[in-house]
């Protein structure tokens, strides 16, 4: 519902239809040239007046709805019903779902609705033609599952799921199969919560038998759900994950690991970088080898380089034997504190600081200039300032710490950053910073021993 | 009346199973949930395609009538004209219009524009399928209108405009034009009435074809010929505001007068008027109707440019002197003649003037003259004004044009916000829809249906204060009182901070002024200028934008009115072609 804007502009493109909006360039829009057109294609005649206001009442409808006066938006929604009759045969078939967005964005923020009259609303609209009832029907149970009624939902997915009318497109296809992965959905909800109450059952529980039968029955309804969606590309995160929960929980794990690889490496499937996690979290699972789980996060890293998971691929790769993957050991490293969400994780600091002196103390001096070169002109802005180390060390002392060991091994002692926080004098960490300025001394990149 | 009859069907629909049915026009059964069409037909209709089955024919005599009804009545698409034009006419004696504007002037003019349109009131209507015009053939002698005096003084003819329940009945029995039931079945596939699609078809030379914009011209031509109280920018208002009928006239035609097929196209208007069109058409009717000349314009006539002026002058709270002022123009440029003013559509060049537009350009005319809108002397005007006024604040005050612009800016953004806003919520829809076809009929039923349920559902969620009556109509748009105290009311305002004595006579202390337009086009299009709008100063700008959305008009339409007021104010200067402007002096009246 929230995107409805995007849709409205083009209503019926994903049919056969021309799209009349004219757009030019990277995202420019002129509404002048957008009625100059109109104007054109229907002849040079002037546009009837109907097809003006009716105009003019959408974009008062849409100004209301951003400035949530839910109150003028149903004022005009009252006037803007008359485009379902409008002569334009077009227009006409664009108002349903037109009015169905706008209408149901009304009621869903309106102080004096509720759930009843939304219920009406799309009941009516589901019948407005045969072109939205699916569409409506899934949007339908979405907002009853948004207020928690789930029996709801189900009853009218399945009503929307034996619908049968009109011609079979591909695009309806892909809704039914929506319709039926959400009702699968909704059955695993079930299932989990009969899981929890049989993990609390005793075995010997008279009721044992019953209530995993229960799970059983449920569990293959789901997973005929599910299925169907999920082979078609798309981003299927929450069912992916729980038909993949469900397989495993049966022990069926070839089955699981062949519906994850899918998801992640078909390239029909848009880019997403869920796939690789739950894959990689399946495979970590599964105690599978090392060089699995980096190729997978391989992946993950090419994609959001700065993922939490990133620190987990690093000690992967400071394990393994391979040169190459020590080298990317350093890469990801710096890769992680390059994001400003991260320049504060302790960990990561950690890592690079006793990466850093490994690194330097196996004379792999190229490496690490290989990657401070694209980074000595702003990481000392970024990272290294005296506005920085005064700021940690007064919030954390340990990462200061941290921070200007790697600050030391990068720009030297005479680093602003490293000096102020040798400065500090500080009774535990006393032992601690010596040694860092012993190891600057020996190691630091700036001042290197010929 | 449907459902009743088509109870004695009692199977399931073969769609949703329900046992709910009704009667299509056709007689077939339709399921009223599912509205699913079978191919069975009514009982009675069967006895109709086999007369012979005696038993079943008892009960026909009830069932037939209801078939009627269903069909509805013969009629021709210019009874349609017919019942939109005296609709209008009753809504104009609603106004405040003198009864004789209906009973005599439109009436008079409609029975001439059927008699010169071959329809009706002539030896060889244009209906001559099989069919001959009988009723009317005594009132002959009184369509022979040529000479003069009997033409507004004809009383004789049959009154359809009379009154509301004689022109019903006189719709069905009196009709022109005797029915043969042979051709009713064809033509009744494609129209409601008898002559829809032929209507829709028909295009021939020199005949003015009726449409429904049409009708306003008919009513303008009636109210120019009555002199009466209302312009044709004032009757478009009140049409745009549904106060007279024009939108969805035809959803008040009597119920058996169906409406389908081509009808739609002739009586279905999804515009509003607009003034151009209307002003052509009021001229090419009038031409059409070879009406003599109309009755004077003279100066007691509300028509007349210097009472439009004052009345446009108190509508956008200039002070009432500048009326003096417009007057003065008006005997320069000679617009005040009667013979100027009167409409003559048998003149060698039949046209009218658009008195409101024009009494409007007048007055932006003078506006010029005084402030000369170049964007900076009206503003030290002002700045002289509102010192002035500080000074003395017992005297009358001087006439401050920035304080007027201010009011008046923030009194016309609000009304045009108003204006745009209501337009968007202007229900288009009839309460009875138009459909193409039978076919279509349930689908537009439905439809209509539908709408009607959404919005109910929907008006649950509007407060009850939102949705006021319609306003009662008004020739004024804008009201200022003295005693508004946050809308400072300029008629009493003086204008001698813009005027200078010398000798006997007033000057305007501007002694500059520049033309709207240059150079006016040589040929003979009708193009006299163009308006392109950031070519002209920002105070001439916001004036025309306020007149002429006060009279709902084309912003370059004003424009060109005040090039013509200016071309005849200054004829010589054209004449010469000089550029240079002059000052032009005021004598003291």
């Amino acid at each position: 519902m929230s995107d409805f804007s995007e849709e409205l502009k083009g209503p019926v493109t994903d049919d056969e239809e021309v799209e009349t909006s004219v757009l030019s360039g990277a995202g420019m829009h002129f509404p002048w040239l957008q009625t100059y057109v109109e104007t054109v294609a229907i002849g040079g005649k002037r546009r009837k007046d109907f097809a003006q206001t009716t105009s003019a009442c959408l974009s008062f409808i849409q100004e209301a709805l951003l400035k949530h006066q839910w109150q003028q938006a149903a004022e005009y929604m009252y006037s803007y019903f008359q485009t379902l009759e409008d002569s334009d045969s077009y227009k006409r078939q664009a108002a349903p779902e037109i009015i169905w967005k706008l209408g149901s964005e009304i009621l869903f923020y309106h102080p004096k609705s509720n759930m009843e009259s939304f219920s009406t609303f799309a009941d009516r609209m589901k019948n407005i033609g045969v072109m939205n009832y699916l569409k409506i029907s899934l949007q339908h149970a979405l907002y009853l599952l948004h207020h928690g009624m789930l029996k709801d939902a189900k009853r009218n997915l399945s009503e929307a799921e034996t619908w049968r009318h009109g011609e079979n497109t591909s695009s309806r296809e892909i809704l039914i199969n929506l319709i039926q992965a959400y009702k699968g959905l909704l059955q695993y909800y079930t299932w989990s919560e009969k899981k929890m109450e049989l993990s609390k059952l005793d075995k010997d529980d008279y009721a044992y038998n019953a209530v995993a039968q229960d799970v059983f029955n449920h569990s293959w309804k789901t997973s005929a759900n599910i299925s169907a969606l999920i082979k078609i590309p798309g981003v299927w995160d929450p069912f992916v994950k729980s038909y993949v929960e469900m397989l495993e929980f049966y022990g069926d794990r070839d089955g699981a690991q062949e519906v994850l690889t899918n998801y992640a490496y078909d390239e029909k499937f848009p880019s997403n970088p869920n796939a690789h996690i739950y894959l990689y979290n399946f495979l970590k699972r599964q105690k599978a080898p090392r060089s699995k789980l980096i190729s997978v996060l391989k992946i993950l890293y090419q994609i959001v380089p700065s993922h939490k998971l990133m620190l987990e691929f690093h000690t992967l790769l400071r394990k393994s034997e391979k040169e190459e993957h020590r080298k990317l050991g350093l890469e990801v490293l710096f890769g992680v504190l390059d994001f400003a969400g991260c320049t504060k994780n302790i960990t990561a600091w950690k890592y690079l600081a006793k990466y850093l002196k490994n690194i330097l103390m196996g004379n792999h001096l190229a490496w690490v200039q290989e990657e401070w070169n694209s980074r000595k002109n702003w990481w000392p802005g970024f990272h290294f300032s005296y506005f920085w180390a005064k700021s940690d060390w007064k919030e954390d002392t340990a990462l200061a710490c941290e921070k200007a060991f790697v600050a030391g091994l990068l720009l030297g002692k005479g680093c602003r950053y490293f000096r102020y926080i040798l400065k500090q004098d500080h009774q535990v960490l006393g032992k601690k910073i010596k040694r860092m300025k012993r190891s600057v001394k020996k190691y630091s990149i700036v001042n290197p021993r010929l | 009346m449907d459902l009743e009859e088509a109870e004695e069907f009692k199977e399931r629909c073969a769609q949703c199973a329900a046992v709910s049915w009704g009667l299509t026009d056709e007689g077939k059964y339709y399921c009223t949930s599912c509205h699913n069409v079978t191919e069975r037909y009514q009982e009675v209709t069967n006895t109709d395609l086999i007369p012979n089955t005696q038993i079943k024919a008892l009960n026909r005599g009830l069932k037939k009538k209801t078939i009627l009804v269903k069909k509805g009545w013969d009629w021709y698409v210019c009874e349609g004209f017919q019942y939109i034009l005296y609709q209008q006419a009753e809504a104009l004696k609603n106004l405040g219009v003198g009864p004789e504007l209906k009973n005599d002037v439109l009436h008079n003019f409609w029975k001439r524009y059927l008699q010169k349109s071959k329809q009706a009131y002539c030896k060889n209507p244009v209906y001559t399928t099989g069919r001959k015009p009988t009723v009317l053939e005594d009132n002959l002698s009184h369509s022979d209108w040529a000479s003069e005096p009997e033409l507004l003084s004809d009383v004789s003819c049959p009154p359809f405009l009379e009154s509301g329940a004689e022109s019903q009945s006189d719709i069905h029995t009196r009709k022109p034009f005797p029915v043969s039931k042979a051709s009713q079945s064809e033509t009744s596939v494609c129209s409601g009435s008898l002559d829809g699609v032929e209507y829709s078809q028909r295009k021939e030379k020199g005949i003015v074809k009726m449409t429904v914009p049409q009708t306003l011209a008919f009513c303008y031509l009636s109210l120019l010929w009555q002199r009466e109280a209302i312009t044709l920018s004032d009757l478009l208002r009140f049409v745009e505001e549904d106060h007279i009928p024009y939108i969805n006239a035809f959803q008040h035609f009597p119920e058996q007068m169906k409406l389908y097929g081509r009808d739609r196209g002739i009586f279905g208007i999804e515009s509003w008027p607009d003034y151009e069109d209307i002003y052509k058409k009021t001229i090419e009717v009038g031409t059409f109707l070879d009406l003599p000349r109309f009755p004077d314009i003279t100066k007691d006539c509300y028509l007349h440019p210097n009472i439009l002026c004052m009345k446009y002058l108190m509508e956008v709270n200039l002070p009432d002197e500048m009326h003096s002022l417009t007057c003065h123009v008006v005997k320069m440029t000679g617009m005040g003649e009667v013979d100027f003013l009167t409409f003559d559509p048998i003149a060698k060049m039949a046209k009218t003037v658009k008195y409101d537009v024009q009494a409007v350009a007048i007055i932006v005319v003078v506006l010029k003259l005084l402030f000369l809108l170049d964007d900076s002397f009206e503003w030290s005007l002002s700045n002289l004004a509102e010192k002035h006024n500080e000074k003395n604040k017992k005297d009358k005050p001087w006439f401050d044009f920035r304080k007027w612009y201010q009011i008046m800016k923030k009194a016309f953004d609000e009304k045009k916000q108003k204006w745009e806003e209501a337009r968007a919520k202007y229900l288009w829809k009839s309460e009875k829809p138009l459909y193409y076809s039978f076919v279509d009929k349930p689908v537009a039923y439905k439809k209509r249906e539908m709408v009607v349920n959404l919005q109910k559902q929907f008006s649950t969620l509007v407060e009850s204060t939102a949705t006021a009556g319609k306003k009662s109509p008004s020739s004024f748009q804008f009201n200022w009182t003295e005693e508004d105290t946050d809308r400072t009311c300029f008629h009493g305002h003086s204008l001698q901070g813009v005027l200078k004595e010398k000798g006997q006579s007033l000057l305007t202390k501007n002694s500059l002024y520049w033309l709207s337009t240059q150079k006016f086009c040589r040929c003979y299009c009708t193009h006299v200028t163009t308006y392109e709008e950031s070519n002209y100063s920002l105070s001439y700008q916001f004036i025309l934008n306020l007149f002429s959305f006060l009279l709902r008009i084309k912003t370059s339409l004003l424009h060109e009115e005040v090039s013509l007021v200016e071309k005849k104010l200054f004829e010589k200067k054209y004449s010469v072609k000089r550029k240079k402007s002059r000052s032009k002096k005021v004598r003291r009246h």
